[in-house]
């Protein structure tokens, strides 16, 4: 491939392959090779990067701005991070309007305040109309560590979580931003998965926003990083009302579909219990459910399968393209 | 009168695990008395989307039904001299503006995929999620040509040819269609003539069958023999087709057996069979793998001859000839192979380095193979 591909930043197995096969040849070290969310570093603390270019910047139950600081704050907290200090950069195009990126400030100060994140330092850049799409931010944020994931301490019988309903920030901005001419009540999920943290010391091995290739592609990545297979029920998995109808009337998976609100746990198995309590007390996770388990009878290493109702059994595979409705 | 029960999740019967385990049952014992495992044709490739998204292609097997995919992928059996022409078109004029279907810019050809061509200055290629939005952009840029390149069965062929239809009322002089529009019963007419492939019986496409109604395959039963079963997209549904079928080879009396009453009538649409009827005229298409089959492609009638593309542009076709890319995508659509036989397939076919339009489209049946079973496997 000559030229770098929009597939390459979706998140998918071909993102995975560029970064593999282009970037981690070129900076290896031993903080970056281990791929996780965040990097983590002497003495005990954790530290990530992320950019946002969501188009639109403002969708259903969010904005670029809150978007910008929940998703440094959840990439900490699944690397068992308290988030505490955040960077912001700014690349504006010429012309946005000021009443807009005031909108998006307050969002972004709101955001971080409710977290209890400061913002430490930034930059701002002005491009000439048309060399970017109104405002794209990058964000840094460092945190102190309150647990490590594990896992290779992942085995048979331990619990496999999500944290609510599945899907719904992919979809509301492929709503908002095409025109199906499809009204609908879905909003983003996107918010601060901060009430985590707890669990580092209550039983959690593992954890992962799941974002970009949906909880699919993150289960998939879990099954290749584990040495038993991962088994989750379809009937399961949490999905809202209004999420199930569009998704059925686009032809979308919503398993592929990303969240900015929604993690993915593994749980020790005798833990598991008390883990889901918890969280269903937390505002951010009452509809959170044990979706599956780790297995030691069914597949075989690196597999992540889905049981569908009728009893049958799929593999999950990762998100390989853009996700397009159906044209027939 | 307020409801006493909880609103309940759409398609949530046609999904549930007690209906499905029963259905299966139930084909397994007619399977049982007919003491030999079937072969049925899914001629849909959302009805192969169901069979693997929902793990019965497995289970189906152990009921002694074989399922085998048909060329029901619009996208799959549109030769690569349409891309080719398209693309030939779009890299040495300027001031265009290409519009298809997703799956279609990713389609591999001797000359690249639409998606990875550059086009002219001031030409461009643009994804569409309706034929409406082709036409909405011709009316928001009056002084581009806009190009719809429309692949599709009945489902989508009335559609796309009301855009021509609303084009001419509106005297819009900057649109026009690139038409690669398919009939499913000549094809099925040609798979049985063929002989090439055993089949036991056939699951009839239901979006299809809404436009085409039941009558458009009585020459199955009538000419050939050979069941069948209209059936909608839930697994109970396509299950329910599969019993169907499943009986009437046991009592030896092929009909059109009807599954999705709830959408799809004895006639069809009218409405929507007329107006392909003014717009459009059968002719002799080329499809993938089947080759040319009497009266299967459908292109605009002459009086609309100012919207068509191949003739406002001089487009011309180069069919293949002798080219052999070693992919089976053409066998795989007759239902002679399946995914896994091709030697190509995981390994140097995947979905992210496609050799053929079946490792492309999300109806093809080579992508469905990959993603749901055994692309994994094979790596």
């Amino acid at each position: 491939m000559k030229q770098v591909s929009l597939e390459m930043g979706s998140g998918g197995r071909l993102m995975q392959e560029f970064i593999r096969e282009r970037l981690l040849p070129v900076f290896k070290n031993r903080y970056l090779d281990e791929l996780h969310d965040s990097a983590f570093l002497p003495p005990g603390m954790a530290f990530t990067t992320d950019s946002y270019t969501v188009d639109p910047i403002f969708f259903p139950g969010g904005d670029i701005g809150s978007l910008s600081v929940n998703g440094t704050i959840n990439d900490l907290v699944v690397s068992g991070a308290r988030p505490e200090f955040m960077s912001l950069a700014l690349i504006i195009e010429e012309g946005l309007e000021m009443a807009t990126l005031d909108r998006i400030l307050l969002s972004i100060k709101k955001t971080a305040a409710r977290n209890k994140v400061t913002i430490v330092t930034g930059d701002t850049k002005v491009v000439p109309r048309g060399q970017a799409d109104k405002i794209y931010i990058n964000t840094a944020g460092v945190g102190r560590l309150v647990g490590r994931p594990h896992p290779e301490k992942i085995k048979p019988g331990d619990r496999i979580m999500v944290t609510g309903p599945v899907g719904e920030h992919g979809l509301a901005i492929m709503l908002t931003r095409n025109d199906f001419r499809m009204s609908s009540r879905v909003r983003s999920d996107c918010a601060p998965l901060l009430f985590l943290l707890p669990l580092w010391k209550k039983g959690a091995l593992w954890m992962r926003d799941i974002t970009r290739g949906g909880l699919a592609t993150v289960l998939s990545e879990l099954a290749d990083r584990v040495r038993y297979p991962l088994l989750v029920e379809e009937e399961k998995i949490p999905l809202s009302r209004s999420l199930k109808g569009a998704v059925e009337i686009l032809g979308i998976d919503p398993l592929y579909l990303a969240c900015e609100g929604r993690a993915l746990l593994v749980v020790r198995e005798a833990e598991a219990q008390k883990v889901l309590s918890f969280l269903k007390k937390q505002p951010g996770a009452r509809q959170a459910a044990i979706i599956g388990q780790v297995q030691d009878r069914i597949g075989r290493q690196g597999e992540a399968l889905l049981q569908t109702p009728g009893g049958g059994l799929r593999l999950l595979e990762p998100l390989t393209s853009e996700l397009l409705p159906r044209i027939c | 009168m307020t409801p006493k029960s909880p609103p309940r999740e759409p398609f949530s019967d046609w999904r549930s695990g007690s209906t499905v385990r029963r259905l299966l049952q139930a084909i397994a014992a007619e399977v049982g008395a007919i003491n030999r495992p079937l072969r049925i044709m899914e001629v849909c490739g959302t009805h192969t989307m169901t069979l693997h998204r929902s793990g019965l292609k497995p289970l189906l097997k152990e009921a002694g039904v074989v399922m085998i995919s048909g060329p029901g992928c619009p996208v799959c059996i549109t030769p690569d001299f349409y891309h080719e022409a398209i693309i030939d078109l779009v890299t040495s004029r300027d001031n265009l503006v290409i519009t298809t279907f997703g799956d279609m810019t990713r389609v591999p050809t001797r000359k690249g995929a639409l998606q990875t061509t550059v086009p002219a200055p001031g030409s461009e290629i643009r994804i569409v999620y309706s034929p409406e939005e082709a036409l909405q952009l011709a009316r928001k840029n009056p002084e581009r040509e806009v190009i719809f390149f429309g692949a599709g069965f009945e489902t989508t062929i009335p559609a796309i040819a009301y855009t021509v239809k609303k084009a001419a009322q509106e005297q819009l002089k900057n649109f026009s269609l690139l038409a690669a529009l398919w009939l499913i019963p000549p094809a099925l007419e040609a798979i049985l003539q063929s002989g090439d492939v055993a089949i036991d019986g056939f699951i009839y496409p239901g979006h299809v069958s809404v436009i085409v109604g039941e009558q458009a395959y009585r020459f199955v039963a009538e000419n050939y023999r050979i069941p069948g079963a209209i059936a909608g997209f839930e697994p109970a549904d396509v299950l329910l087709g599969i019993l169907s079928v499943a009986r009437q080879v046991k009592e030896n009396r092929p009909t059109v057996a009807n599954e999705y009453r709830r959408v799809v009538s004895a006639e069809g649409n009218p409405r929507a069979l007329a107006l392909m009827a003014e717009m459009l005229e059968p002719f002799e298409a080329e499809w993938r793998g089947l080759g040319r089959i009497k009266n299967s492609g459908l292109k605009l009638r002459s009086q609309w001859q100012d919207y068509d593309a191949v003739a406002r542009f001089q487009m011309t076709f180069q069919p293949a000839t002798g080219r052999d890319s070693g992919c089976r995508c053409g066998q795989v659509l007759k239902g002679l192979v399946e995914p896994m036989d091709c030697p190509l397939f995981g390994r140097a076919c995947d979905p992210e380095h496609p050799r053929g339009p079946c490792m492309v489209s999300y109806e093809g049946a080579c992508l469905i193979e990959y993603k749901y079973s055994s692309g994994a496997r094979k790596k």
